[in-house]
């Protein structure tokens, strides 16, 4: 049987600090850019590592290929205007950005939502969970090399596409959330053909369970591979999937429910190893408890009423001086938008609190050191990190 | 939130408080008091988790606002802390000792509003931005239109129009001024 121990005799050893001494002179190094166009990326980013061998003794992430000035630009735009831009800042799962940026507004200039709008904008984000927990899964078996899982898994996303394509006629950047509503009720006969896409889902997902979590190459590759020390979890600001996977049983959706869930049922699902596939094994479980909340959703949900609050006239809306932080639980951890306007009729600031900010930076850049090449792809898709959101 | 503040106000000072909801407050306290305020929020009041830092152009003020929020996520309480800094002397105290995520924020800060960090890890080094040299973007003062009209050019071949005759002439062309 194949065998191979590597001679680690002339690796570089650590100092007190726990920080290797990089002199690139002695020849012992090697810099190596990982990204921004690597498959193993989730996006437009790039990490910047030095190897000795096939080791990373450091990483650096570097971000600012995708810089749009988004909360610059919102300045500028009236509140209505605002609307269209906030979706864009977070591509895979775009409806926590308006849904955050509603409620703040609606909070600040005292609007009201009736009680069908708060159920649909309830299964909207589901339905973009389901999307960004699916590119996730995709990712992930992808970066270890199960491409037919991640073809799957964008099949059964494209499904869902459908899905918000019939209800809010895009299928990316839905831009159906706004200050004081939905844009529309659910179309006729939606509940069974979104039956359909769960059940094909479920389908799917059985198969890919069988192909991950029983394949022993993708346990070697992930179990103890990536660990992050739940101690770390508070000082990095971990937060979702990624803490849960630590034991950690934190849900904004349970902890400070927003919307509806206060009346949905559903298990916030834990991990103990905080691994690479702890991690995996919770977006899993949590998907198919997604799956459990859209239908429920759907079953609950009321079947008539008013979409759309009561709105003064965009054109001259005025928001009164205050401050605001509305959060709550994406798929990838705590998501907010702090909110400061000034009494007129443009926001004064708007900051994206991203769970991707600090999964991606400090926390990579800590967890990076000490793991090998092969490695670095599947520890990054793993925190599930969307770029967009850190240089917004 | 209310007994907690009543409790820190006898050796902080601190301004009127605003409380927005039930679990999040807004407070400003003194610069020099901060890292005494964060600290004991954070290892004897349970406020373990930064959940942002940014800050606030108020130029009408010649001042900037950092936030600081926390959160005590057993007790689902979120704390926000304003600190005034002059907008002359925008410098700020490092607190990636307490957090080592702050770095991040402090290093975007400090591109992004011209905000120092003294001490902070790679402060200086460039966060977003490349080769930058203007005044901090997110600077209130900081005039997009002017900085793209410097330095992108318009494609050439291109025409802009003034939207309103323009539409006036494509539409309305065939009709006198102001006819439907």
């Amino acid at each position: 049987m194949f065998s191979f121990s590597p001679d680690r005799s002339q690796y570089p050893q650590p100092g007190p600090d726990g920080k290797v001494e990089v002199d690139l002179e002695t020849g012992k190094y090697l810099k190596l850019w990982h990204g921004p166009n690597h498959p193993g990326i989730t996006g437009n980013m790039s990490v910047e590592l030095t190897v000795c061998g096939d080791e990373v003794v450091e990483g650096k992430t570097h971000v600012g290929y995708l810089h749009r000035g988004f909360e610059k630009l919102m300045e500028r735009r009236t509140f209505i205007q605002v609307f269209p831009i906030v979706c864009r800042v977070c591509v895979p799962e775009p409806d926590f950005n308006e849904y955050c940026y509603a409620a703040a507004v609606e909070e600040l200039a005292g609007i009201e939502v009736p009680e069908m709008a708060t159920w649909i904008r309830t299964l909207i984000l589901e339905m973009g969970r389901f999307n960004s927990y699916m590119m996730a899964m995709g990712g992930i078996s992808g970066a270890l090399g199960l491409g037919v899982v991640g073809q799957w898994m964008t099949y059964t996303r494209d499904l869902m596409l459908d899905r918000f394509e019939e209800l809010t006629g895009a299928r990316i950047y839905h831009m159906f959330i706004l200050p004081g509503g939905v844009r529309a009720h659910l179309p006729e006969g939606f509940e069974g053909r979104m039956e359909e896409v769960l059940s094909t889902a479920e389908r799917y997902l059985a198969d890919a369970e069988k192909l991950m979590f029983h394949s022993s190459v993708f346990k070697t590759r992930t179990q103890g591979v990536g660990y992050i020390d739940p101690a770390l979890f508070e000082r990095y600001g971990v937060t979702g999937p990624n803490a849960r996977a630590g034991g950690v049983a934190k849900d904004v959706r349970k902890d400070s429910p927003y919307l509806v869930y206060d009346q949905l049922d559903f298990t916030v699902h834990t991990e103990e190893a905080s691994d690479i596939y702890a991690r995996t094994m919770v977006r899993f479980k949590d998907l198919h408890e997604t799956i459990q909340l859209i239908r429920q959703i759907l079953k609950k949900m009321p079947k008539e009423g008013p979409v759309m609050g009561n709105l003064p006239n965009v054109l001259h809306w005025k928001i009164p001086r205050g401050e605001t932080y509305i959060k709550g639980e994406s798929s990838r951890g705590e998501y907010g938008y702090y909110l400061v306007t000034d009494g007129t009729g443009y926001p004064r600031r708007i900051n994206v609190r991203g769970p991707s900010y600090t999964h991606a930076m400090a926390l990579l850049e800590h967890l990076i050191s000490g793991t090998n090449i092969s490695d670095v792809a599947a520890l990054m898709v793993s925190l599930h990190t969307y770029p967009p959101e850190i240089e917004r | 939130m209310r007994e907690l503040l009543y409790r820190l106000k006898d050796r902080y000072h601190f301004g009127t408080p605003t409380f927005q909801r039930d679990d999040l407050c807004f407070v400003t306290v003194k610069r020099s008091e901060l890292r005494a305020i964060l600290t004991e929020l954070r290892d004897v009041e349970g406020f373990t988790h930064l959940t942002l830092l940014t800050a606030v152009d108020w130029i009408e003020e010649q001042q900037f606002q950092l936030t600081y929020m926390i959160n005590n996520r057993e007790a689902n309480l979120t704390l926000a802390l304003r600190v005034m800094l002059d907008r002359e002397d925008a410098t700020g105290d490092t607190i990636h000792d307490l957090w080592p995520t702050a770095a991040t924020y402090q290093r975007e800060l400090r591109e992004m509003f011209g905000i120092n960090f003294p001490g902070s890890p790679r402060v200086d080094e460039e966060f977003i931005l490349e080769g930058w040299t203007d005044l901090p973007p997110y600077r209130r003062d900081f005039d997009t239109l002017a900085y793209s009209q410097q330095t992108y050019h318009d494609r050439p071949g291109r025409e802009t129009h003034d939207p309103k005759t323009h539409m006036q002439k494509v539409l309305y062309a065939d009709y006198p001024k102001g006819a439907k």
